[in-house]
C-alpha cells in the first residue's frame, strides 16, 4: 500500500517536472498513458492498423484471386474465416479490405476536420455578418441527417474509395465548424489576440500564427471522436451498394454479399461484422481516453 | 415563449428551401442524362424533346428548380418517378406511415429503456451492475444499426427459428426492426444519462434535499432527473434524426416496405425525384424534431425560458457589442 503511495506521488512529482520542462504535451501523454481502457483501445486500433498496412505478411492468400471449388468452406486450418462465394479467403478479404475502410476513414476525417477549421475559425473570428451567413448554411447543412447525406452525394458521384471518402466527409463538417466557431470565439477576447493585431499582423496571421495553435485539443478530440462514427457509415454505405463495390473488399461490402448466404453460411456474415465493431470499439474508447487526456476538467 | 416558437417555426423555411436548393443541385450535378436512360439507345430528336419536357428536364437549372420549389410549395406534389410514372407523394403517403410507426416505436423503447439504465448506472456508480451496462452500452454503441441486425438474423431468424426474417406481417416480426433502430440508441442515451446524472447527484442542491430529509425516490425524480433532462434531450432528438436515415439500411435487411427501401430502389435506379423527395421529407422531420426539442429546453427550464423571454433585448446587446 505504502509503495503503491509512493509510486503515486513519485509520479505526480515527476508530472510536475515534466510539466515545467516539457510542457503540457508531454502531461497529456503521461495522462493518456495511464488510462488503461484507453490504451486497450489504442491497441486494438494500432493492432488493427498494422494488420491492414503489412496484410501479404498475415496471410498467404490473395484476396481477389478466385477458385469456385473452394466456395463456402467453413473456418479451419487453411482458411482461418473460411472462404466466401467466390473461394476467396475470407480473412485476407477481411485484412486487405481494412486498408479502404480505414484509410476512406482517416481521409474523410481529415478533410471534414480542415473544411471545419476554415469555416469555423473564419466564423469565429470575424463574427457578424460572415459569422451569421455561416451559421445558417451549417443550419442548413444539420438538418440533413449525416448518413443521409452520405448516401445522396454519393449515389451523384458515384462509388469508389474516393467519392465514399467526400461523401462522408460532408456530413461531418457542420460539426467541426460549429466546434471550431465557439472555440475561436472564446480565443477571440483575449489579450495576445489584441496585441498582435496592434502590432499588426494581418487577419491571416493572427488566425494562423495566435488562434489556430490554441484550438489544437479540441480539435483532436473532434476528429478522433468522429472515426468510429465514419467507419459506420463507410461500411453502411458499401452494405447497400454505394460506396466501395466489389470486387474490392470492404468490409461493409463483404457483410452485403454475406447477407445475401445468411441462410446458409454464417462465417461471411459474423467476421466483417466482427471487425466492424472492433474497429469502431477500439477507436471509440482510444477517442474517449484521448478527450479525457487532453481536456482534464470534462472528467472531473 | 410563443413568440420565440413563432420565429424558430418561421426560422425552418429558409433552412427548408436551403437543404432543397443542396439536394436539388446535387442531383442536378450528377453526369448522365436521366432522359437517354429512360429511352434507351434507340430514340429520336423529337422523342427526347418530348420525354424530357414532360420530365421538367427542357428547362435550365433555375427554370427546373424553381417549378420544382412551386410544385412543392402549392401542391405538396414532388414530381414523378422518372421510370414509373407514379406519383411520389401518392408513394409517400402509403409507405411513410410504416417507417414514421417503426421510428416512433424505437425512440420509446430507447427512452424507456435508456433512461431508466443510465439512471440505474449511475446511482450504483462502480457496483457490478454499473461495470456490466457500461460494457454492453460500449459494445452497442460501437455496432452499427446493420451489423445489429443482422447479427440477430442469424442468431434469432436463422440458428434458433424464434423471429421471422423478412416482412412486417406479425407482431413477431417487428421485434427485430425495432431492436435494430433502438439498441445502438440506448446504448447513447444511457450513457449520456450516465455521465450527466453523476454530475448533477453531486450538486449541492441534492445535498440541501437530503438535508431536508426528502426521501431519495424523490431526490432522484423530481430534482436530480430535472436537472440531467436538457443534455438527454439533445441526444434523443439526434438520435431520431440517425433512426430516419438508418431505415434506408434497416428496411433494406429486413425488407420492410417503408421509405427506406423507396429510396433505395430509386437510388439503385438513379431515379432522382424520388432521393430528392426522399432526403427533404427526412430533413423536414429532423427539423421538427429540433423544433420539439427546442421548445422541450424551455418547457423544462425556466432559466432558458427566461432567456427567451428577455432575447429581443439580448440581442440588441450584442450587436452593439460587435460593433464597438
Amino acid at each position: 500500500m505504502t509503495r503503491k503511495k509512493q509510486r503515486d506521488e513519485k509520479l505526480a512529482a515527476n508530472l510536475t517536472e515534466l510539466t515545467r520542462k516539457q510542457g503540457q504535451w508531454r502531461e497529456v501523454l503521461m495522462r493518456l498513458v495511464r488510462n488503461k481502457v484507453g490504451m486497450f483501445g489504442a491497441i486494438l486500433c494500432i493492432a488493427l492498423v498494422i494488420l491492414c498496412i503489412g496484410a501479404p505478411l498475415f496471410t498467404k492468400w490473395d484476396p481477389y484471386e478466385q477458385a469456385v471449388i473452394n466456395k463456402f468452406i467453413y473456418p479451419g486450418r487453411e482458411h482461418i474465416f473460411g472462404t466466401d462465394d467466390f473461394g476467396r479467403d475470407l480473412w485476407a478479404r477481411l485484412i486487405y479490405g481494412g486498408r479502404y475502410s480505414l484509410l476512406i476513414a482517416f481521409g474523410a476525417t481529415c478533410f471534414s476536420t480542415c473544411m471545419g477549421v476554415l469555416l469555423g475559425s473564419i466564423a469565429g473570428y470575424f463574427g457578424g455578418r460572415t459569422d451569421l451567413l455561416i451559421t445558417r448554411f451549417l443550419d442548413i447543412l444539420q438538418a440533413i441527417p449525416s448518413l443521409l447525406l452520405a448516401i445522396a452525394i454519393s449515389s451523384a458521384l458515384g462509388s469508389g474509395p474516393f467519392n465514399t471518402m467526400l461523401a462522408i466527409s460532408m456530413g461531418g463538417i457542420a460539426g467541426g465548424a460549429r466546434m471550431m466557431r465557439s472555440v475561436v470565439m472564446s480565443i477571440r477576447g483575449n489579450e495576445y489576440i489584441e496585441a498582435a493585431k496592434a502590432t499588426g499582423s494581418s487577419n491571416a496571421r493572427t488566425i494562423a500564427t495566435h488562434v489556430l495553435p490554441n484550438t489544437i485539443a479540441p480539435l483532436i478530440i473532434n476528429a478522433s471522436l468522429s472515426i468510429g462514427g465514419n467507419i459506420m457509415s463507410i461500411s453502411g454505405l458499401s452494405f447497400i451498394g454505394l460506396g466501395v463495390q466489389a470486387p474490392t473488399p470492404e468490409w461493409g461490402s463483404i457483410l452485403a454479399v454475406g447477407k445475401t448466404y445468411i441462410r446458409d453460411f454464417w462465417p461471411l456474415v459474423v467476421f466483417p461484422s466482427m471487425f466492424i465493431a472492433i474497429t469502431i470499439f477500439g477507436f471509440n474508447l482510444f477517442g474517449d481516453a484521448l478527450r479525457d487526456a487532453l481536456d482534464p476538467k470534462l472528467k472531473d | 415563449m410563443a413568440k420565440y416558437i413563432i420565429k424558430r417555426i418561421l426560422w425552418m423555411i429558409p433552412v427548408m428551401l436551403g437543404v432543397l436548393i443542396i439536394v436539388f443541385t446535387i442531383s442536378y450535378l450528377t453526369p448522365g442524362d436521366p432522359v437517354i436512360t429512360i429511352l434507351g439507345s434507340g430514340y429520336t430528336p423529337e422523342k427526347y424533346a418530348a420525354k424530357a419536357a414532360e420530365l421538367n428536364l427542357d428547362k435550365g437549372y433555375f427554370g427546373q428548380l424553381g417549378s420544382y420549389i412551386w410544385g412543392i410549395v402549392t401542391r405538396f406534389d414532388f414530381g414523378k418517378s422518372f421510370y414509373s410514372n407514379l406519383s411520389i407523394t401518392g408513394e409517400f403517403a402509403r409507405r411513410f406511415p410504416i417507417t414514421a410507426a417503426l421510428g416512433i416505436f424505437g425512440c420509446i423503447i430507447m427512452v424507456v429503456l435508456g433512461l431508466p439504465l443510465g439512471i440505474l448506472s449511475a446511482v450504483k456508480q462502480y457496483s457490478v451492475l454499473d461495470y456490466t451496462l457500461t460494457v454492453i452500452a460500449l459494445v452497442l454503441a460501437a455496432m452499427p444499426g446493420f451489423v445489429l441486425a443482422i447479427l440477430g438474423l442469424v442468431l434469432f431468424g436463422v440458428r434458433l427459428r424464434w423471429l421471422p426474417i423478412t416482412g412486417l406481417d406479425t407482431p413477431k416480426s417487428w421485434i427485430l426492426p425495432l431492436a435494430t433502430n433502438a439498441m445502438p440508441c440506448v446504448a447513447m442515451i444511457m450513457r449520456q444519462t450516465r455521465t450527466n446524472m453523476l454530475e448533477v447527484i453531486r450538486q449541492d442542491y441534492i445535498r440541501t434535499a437530503r438535508s431536508k430529509g426528502l426521501s431519495e425516490r424523490t431526490i432522484l425524480w423530481k430534482h436530480a432527473l430535472k436537472n440531467c433532462l436538457i443534455p438527454i434531450i439533445t441526444v434523443t432528438g439526434g438520435m431520431v434524426a440517425m433512426v430516419m436515415a438508418g431505415s434506408i439500411i434497416t428496411e433494406n435487411i429486413f425488407n420492410i416496405k417503408g421509405m427506406g427501401t423507396y429510396m433505395y430502389a430509386a437510388i439503385m435506379q438513379r431515379d432522382y425525384p424520388i432521393v430528392n423527395g426522399c432526403v427533404l421529407l427526412i430533413a423536414f422531420i429532423v427539423c421538427c424534431v429540433n423544433l420539439i426539442v427546442d421548445i422541450c429546453y424551455a418547457l423544462i427550464d425556466p432559466r432558458i425560458r427566461a432567456r427567451y423571454a428577455s432575447s429581443g433585448k439580448k440581442h440588441k446587446k450584442k450587436a452593439h457589442k460587435e460593433v464597438t
